[in-house]
């Protein structure tokens, strides 16, 4: 009797010791992450967007939990770059003071060339959001996972779309002129061009490079009057792409086309809305969904329902946090050294983005590609390739 | 390069000018009176156009029609902080008035930042794209009412200063602070009037600044550079070599940014700012020392 009570009594108590961690389990850690971009300053716009969909993928995410951590959730760390790489790097410290697992970030090249170098002090894992510079991945720093595709892809996909774009319409066009900003991003993107065009035929006849911000083009646009390109490539932000492109409308300068590489706004549904006669026509080589992949259209919808644009740093980022979110499943941990090694063996193909399956060499996924898009009848269309084709391309523009 | 693309841009670089030189004229008005260099101007311009983008912002002022609240706002802040801050801090000292103004400035733009963060913040009106055809050149509205108003308040103040009792008393003072006292003139009065009158006249620039503008907590200190410069080139004190100054200024930067690339449209001010420094230190309009 005194044997079976007892032995009632210690199993009650096991199961009640064994319960506890099964209560524990339903609640695990959240897992810290940083989440790091310029939300005020000349980049707030775009920083603020990637924001928008960092916060979102982190409410997806949390719906159901991390199932490779018993559901653990996502607790996101907000980071303001200010537009500036020195901010940035103050904010990797405060992030890693804090303890987060790992950083998603920071939108603009210079910021994110600081940032990923101050996370890897302290092995913390960056995976950079949209930081097209191809320095960001070139440096060895083990830390470093860009999901996007970076400037040398985008410019070589763009030259060799414009030669073909060119050549079909029997070749309408010789003469290029490029207007791009004076950081890293707008610069580098601007060398590129510069050196691979003349070998497709093509004479860059002025490269000019504007500050940010920039609150008059005119005497830029003068310049662009007086050499009459046939083609404008502009290379910028956001604000200063609009401003360009309403004072080339404004002093009556009609190229045969404007051929955006990384263009801040030629795909933006913000500037075809507020803009539509300026935006008409442009043809842009950036970061695109996959148009045929329904969650890009469910995605679009609840960010229009914000009351806002499905901008490409809205996508990016969104994919960014969830890459993140897959590896940190796979290592079934929160741990740096894991989730960085989980990173660099990344297969994460459950996205809308035209990559396909997720391969890192060097921190740079190898399936990451631009499209090309040209705004046609107030609407984004991808023009190039044929396999997300929507609309045929309209080249060139103006005879 | 033809006719057709340097008349735009020296239309372009005049418009532009005429803004400089309503700033660089309360520089040179303080200076000329006070005997100081104004360091805060660029953080009280700074003030003014917050003062455009809130009203236009948040109560849907336009810029233009903001002009007789944000001038005698600018006016009052002025006089008081010359007389409340500057005129007690200083102690009658020069060297400590300058440091005075440093500070002033130290703490508006980090006030700002603090309200209204590091963005660039800019107004769409409905005439900010607009443009108006003048031979070969397209002019932009905005800039041409910046033109416009600015040289009318220039014409306003130079008036003030010739014609009325208080521009006599400015003079007296800026000439004989002593010999003005002795007169009967108020002399702390006409200070903190010049004081306000040259925010007024920031005041009036930033309401034609910003519908072709934007501003940060940081626009001032380039406009500042820029004003120094064109008191030096005019001659310390002079308001017709402001106002001349300042035209020259701005069609130096908008030739300079069209023939040498836009980031470089600043080196001409710079060239020139070291030419009259060296062959004709008094500057363009400069009395002999």
């Amino acid at each position: 009797m005194n044997n079976r009570r007892s032995f009632i009594q210690q199993s009650a108590a096991a199961a009640s010791a064994l319960a506890f961690p099964l209560v524990a389990g339903a609640q695990p850690k959240a897992v810290k992450v940083g989440i790091l971009h310029p939300v005020t300053g000349a980049l707030a716009y775009s920083g603020q967007q990637c924001r928008v969909g960092a916060m979102m993928a982190v409410e997806d995410i949390n719906r159901g939990g991390l199932h490779g951590l018993g559901g653990a959730k996502f607790d996101a760390m907000l980071g303001d770059a200010q537009s500036s790489p020195q901010a940035g790097i103050a904010e990797i410290e405060k992030m890693n003071e804090a303890g987060v697992s790992a950083v998603v970030g920071a939108y603009a090249s210079a910021i994110c060339l600081a940032t990923t170098q101050a996370a890897a002090k302290y092995k913390l894992p960056h995976v950079v959001d949209v930081g097209v510079a191809d320095q960001i991945v070139e440096r060895g720093l083990k830390n470093t996972f860009r999901f996007g595709p970076g400037y040398k892809t985008c410019a070589t996909v763009a030259v060799n779309n414009l030669t073909v774009l060119n050549t079909v319409a029997g070749k309408p066009a010789r003469t290029v002129m490029i207007v791009h900003e004076e950081s890293l991003f707008g610069t580098g993107t601007a060398n590129l061009l510069a050196s691979e065009l003349p070998g497709y035929g093509f004479q860059v006849i002025d490269i000019v490079k504007h500050a940010n911000p920039t609150r008059d083009f005119n005497n830029i646009v003068l310049r662009m009057k007086s050499l009459n390109p046939d083609i404008v490539i502009p290379a910028n932000y956001y604000n200063e792409y609009v401003l360009l492109v309403r004072t080339m409308q404004q002093q009556k300068v009609v190229p045969k086309a404007i051929y955006s590489v990384l263009g801040g706004a030629a795909s933006s549904y913000k500037f075809v809305k507020e803009f539509p006669d300026a935006a008409n026509g442009i043809i842009d080589c950036n970061h695109w969904f996959n148009p045929k992949d329904k969650r890009s259209a469910a995605l679009r919808k609840r960010v229009e329902a914000k009351g806002l644009f499905f901008t490409y740093e809205i996508f990016n980022t969104y994919t960014a946090v969830m890459l993140l979110a897959d590896a940190i499943n796979h290592a079934r941990s929160a741990d740096r050294a894991a989730i960085t090694e989980a990173l660099a063996a990344s297969t994460f193909s459950d996205h809308f983005l035209p990559y396909g399956p997720t391969k890192f060499v060097n921190g740079q996924n190898q399936g990451a590609q631009p499209l090309m898009t040209q705004v046609i009848k107030n609407d984004i269309r991808v023009i190039v390739p044929r396999e997300y084709r929507e609309a045929e391309p309209v080249f060139p523009m103006h005879a | 390069m033809g006719f057709d693309i340097l008349f735009p841009s020296v239309l372009n670089g005049l418009t532009t000018g005429a803004v400089y030189a309503l700033i660089a004229l309360g520089l040179t008005l303080i200076y000329g009176v006070l005997h100081i260099i104004n360091f805060a101007h660029g953080a009280a311009l700074m003030v003014a156009l917050y003062a455009v983008y809130v009203l236009k912002h948040q109560l849907g002022v336009d810029p233009y029609l903001a002009l007789p609240l944000v001038v005698p706002a600018m006016f009052v802040f002025g006089y008081a902080l010359q007389r409340l801050v500057i005129n007690r801090a200083s102690h009658g000292k020069d060297e400590n008035i300058l440091l005075v103004t440093l500070g002033i400035s130290i703490v508006l733009e980090n006030l700002a930042l603090m309200i209204f963060k590091s963005d660039t913040r800019s107004i769409d009106t409905a005439y900010t794209l607009s443009t108006l055809q003048i031979g070969p050149a397209f002019i932009a509205v905005p800039k041409l009412v910046a033109f416009g108003g600015a040289l009318l308040t220039s014409a306003l103040l130079l008036w003030l200063v010739a014609r009325t009792d208080l521009g006599r008393a400015i003079r007296a003072v800026a000439r004989e602070r002593q010999g003005a006292k002795l007169m009967g003139i108020d002399v702390e009065h006409v200070y903190a009037m010049s004081f306000g009158i040259a925010m007024a006249c920031l005041g009036a620039a930033a309401c034609f600044l910003l519908p072709a503008y934007y501003v940060n907590p940081q626009v001032g200190s380039g406009f500042v550079l820029i004003a120094f410069t064109i008191v030096v080139l005019g001659g310390m004190g002079s308001f017709a070599g402001a106002l001349l100054g300042g035209l020259l200024v701005g069609v130096v930067e908008s030739l300079c940014g069209l023939l040498l690339g836009e980031s470089l449209g600043q080196i001409g001010i710079f060239v020139i700012f070291i030419a009259v420094l060296l062959f004709r230190p008094t500057g363009l309009f400069g009395a002999r020392a």
